[in-house]
């Protein structure tokens, strides 16, 4: 039997490998009997999609630029390194 | 050098919010597309196959990384070291028979586009209170979405550090959010 502190670390782990097959069907069994489980699963789901929205926007988002006085320094060490 | 001053003009916003959407700092972003240009002056190797703009990003992913690593190396060494031990840090979410202390709550996502904008703020917020070391990792995994073998290799760490550090640092985002954000 997971403990929920057990469960939660094979939640955590289940978004960055592969679970074990008795990994999988103790946590299945697990989320079964408990709710507070469940909802953490779901909190994990949609922090990774709410980072990969924030990624999606700030790459997309056309009102950022490179701000000119960055520019000027990046500009200036590329002639440097030319001379 | 004609070439990289036009390249800089024509790519270097995209550069840079390539960049800014995975390091979150400006002034690391502006270190990440200055390092990118530079290897780009002493590498040879464009073939003009790909695009200008596929190469340099290329090159950026590398710089990223870089920034990254050097983020989490800072850290002293024995704060890597605990991690491997009990875990007792996480105390504060469990009792002594694996409980959870404070139940989880159903986080109720925004609907309209200013919650959504809201909500990106405050999950903002608590990326920048996590644990730079740990903010660094998570954002490795789950922003750039490197896999687990080159995250351990990238850092020198073992593949259970790395599972360990990633679980602190979404307990602590999850947990900040129910604070910050409403709760269903």
């Amino acid at each position: 039997m997971l403990t929920c502190k057990q469960a939660s670390q094979l939640i955590s782990q289940s978004l960055d490998r592969p679970l074990s097959w008795s990994d999988r069907m103790q946590l299945r069994f697990h989320l079964v009997i408990c709710s507070a489980c469940n909802r953490f699963n779901r909190q994990l789901n949609q922090l990774r999609a709410a980072v990969h929205r924030i990624r999606h926007d700030t790459e997309n988002d056309s009102s950022i630029l490179l701000p000119l006085d960055a520019k000027a320094r990046i500009t200036s060490a590329i002639e440097s390194k030319n001379h | 050098m004609q070439n990289i001053n036009d390249w800089l003009n024509e790519h270097g916003d995209y550069l840079y919010r390539f960049a800014l959407a995975r390091l979150r700092d400006p002034h690391q972003a502006e270190d990440a597309v200055q390092d990118t240009m530079l290897a780009a002056i002493k590498s040879n190797s464009f073939e003009g196959e790909s695009s200008a703009r596929t190469w340099l990003t290329g090159i950026l992913k590398h710089k990223i990384i870089d920034l990254q690593r050097k983020k989490i190396r800072e850290q002293p060494l024995s704060d890597l070291i605990d991690l491997d031990a009990s875990d007792t840090s996480m105390d504060d979410f469990f009792d002594k028979s694996g409980h959870w202390i404070d139940k989880p709550q159903t986080l109720d996502m925004p609907d309209s586009a200013l919650e959504q904008k809201q909500f990106l703020a405050i999950l903002g917020k608590c990326l920048d209170k996590l644990p730079a070391k740990l903010a660094a990792i998570f954002m490795m995994r789950d922003v750039h979405e490197l896999d687990n073998e080159n995250i351990c290799k990238e850092l020198g760490i073992t593949v259970t550090n790395a599972w360990v550090m990633l679980y602190r640092a979404r307990m602590g985002l999850r947990k900040c959010l129910e604070m910050h954000w409403v709760t269903g």
